[in-house]
């Protein structure tokens, strides 16, 4: 069985270490924050302007003055700060944000990620991808192998407009983890169900197995 | 001291004129001068460019004025809340420039502080690059992007003085800093204006001298886009 979105959330979620800042895109990596374990510190960026992000808030907590990214109501955490958007992006493209996390439609063998326009389609925009892409210190693309027509999504070479060009460090699947080298994908991890073998048949690009390739550990 | 304190936004926007440049501050729904927008709703101006990270929803913010045709060109980085956006712009009655977030604050910022254009690495290599000015520094390759001016600048603040200091609150801040230093004319609305000296110096997001004129502004709904509770 390929993982679920919380699984493949749950399976980011080991990525995130104590002290990190990280900043999450929206969709499963929204759901990263339910699996980091509550005995890490770490702060979790909003790129219109707050670090220290919480919880949803109760309704009795509700403020209209304070939203994430994705323009849901918030709460903060201890320790919190709110600032410029100006200063947000400079505090992402500056190289002080440890993670991003973000949805992709494809990625190809030299990290390079599509995630914002369809030719043809409405463009809603790219909001903050392509400032978080370029200037996180670690990239980490979450998303389904393959799309709705069962086309692998990590291609040999981006077919839709970039979003980003060689920043991606990772991707996670619901069929295995997927680092980005020199020499293209190498699968390091499966998922429990489903074999080395298949992910690679499932894969456009060029893809080797790592020796050390294992099941994803999801407990 | 030149008195810059207007009674309402119909009086601070009296001289925005056909197709002039708005700098816009919010993000989403938050942080939007809502009194300004229902004010060139009211006055009928056309022909504007909307500088502003968003474009409301079809029925609040600048989806009000698109609802009116008032809007010629947004200037923005993402526009997903708004179906009307959508029909206008893909039928081409509505010019969009998109710009990455981070750089769209940046050319605001640098166009507020006299700087034309600076070299960013993101959007290389996209799109957003496309007959720019590129340039490798230190081994890494970016693009230039120009500041951005306004003929005005619309901004929300929670608290103001007299002289035109903003103090905003929690996230409402997001554009509306950088937005009040780029407007030849930048006119602030707030929750609350009190006389210059009852602000504490210490705790001022905004400097007076970029504010031009300011006013209290009234009857604030503070629409929220994703009312999201915890379980």
């Amino acid at each position: 069985m390929p993982l679920s979105r919380d699984q493949i959330a749950k399976r980011i979620a080991q990525e995130v270490e104590d002290g990190f800042t990280v900043n999450l895109g929206i969709g499963i990596p929204t759901l990263v924050a339910n699996f980091v374990p509550p005995n890490l510190s770490v702060m979790l960026q909003s790129e219109n302007g707050i670090l220290g992000v919480g919880p949803f808030p109760r309704e009795s907590e509700v403020d209209p003055d304070l939203i994430n990214a994705g323009k849901q109501t918030v709460t903060t955490l201890k320790g919190a700060s709110f600032f410029s958007s100006a200063d947000s992006f400079a505090m992402i493209r500056g190289g002080h944000i440890d993670l991003t996390i973000l949805g992709a439609m494809e990625v190809d063998e030299e990290g390079n990620i599509a995630n914002w326009m369809v030719p043809g389609k409405m463009i809603k925009g790219m909001g903050g991808a392509m400032d978080l892409v370029a200037g996180a210190k670690k990239v980490i693309v979450a998303m389904q192998h393959a799309d709705k027509e069962g086309q692998s999504k990590l291609r040999k070479k981006c077919s839709l407009p970039l979003t980003g060009k060689k920043c991606i460090n990772k991707v996670v699947t619901d069929l295995g983890v997927i680092e980005i080298t020199p020499q293209g994908f190498v699968l390091i991890e499966h998922a429990p169900d489903v074999t080395p073998q298949e992910v690679l048949s499932k894969t456009e690009g060029k893809m080797t197995i790592s020796p050390e390739c294992r099941p994803m550990r999801l407990d | 001291m030149a008195n810059k304190v207007f009674t309402d936004a119909t009086a601070a926007l009296n001289d925005v004129f056909d197709g002039a440049t708005l700098v816009v501050g919010g993000f989403g729904l938050c942080g939007i001068p809502e009194n300004s927008i229902q004010a060139l709703l009211d006055k009928g101006v056309k022909g504007l460019t909307c500088v502003s990270n968003n474009a409301g929803v079809d029925e609040w913010g600048l989806g009000l004025l698109l609802k009116t045709r008032q809007i010629k060109k947004m200037v923005s980085s993402y526009v997903g809340e708004n179906a009307l956006f959508e029909q206008l712009y893909m039928k081409g009655e509505l010019e969009v420039e998109f710009v990455p977030q981070g750089t769209l604050a940046e050319r605001i910022r640098a166009g507020g502080a006299g700087i034309p254009a600076f070299y960013t690495p993101t959007g290389v290599g996209t799109p957003v690059a496309d007959g720019k000015e590129t340039r490798m520094i230190d081994g890494r390759e970016y693009v230039l992007e120009r500041g951005i001016k306004g003929d005005f600048a619309l901004v929300k603040a929670w608290k103001g003085d007299t002289f035109g200091n903003l103090i905003f609150r929690k996230s409402a801040r997001n554009f509306n800093p950088m937005a009040a230093t780029a407007g030849r004319v930048t006119i602030a609305e707030v929750e609350e204006l009190v006389p210059a000296g009852e602000l504490d110096p210490d705790q001022i997001h905004t400097p007076g001298v970029y504010v031009q004129r300011i006013f209290q502004g009234r009857d604030y709904q503070k629409r929220i886009e994703q009312k999201t509770l915890s379980k």
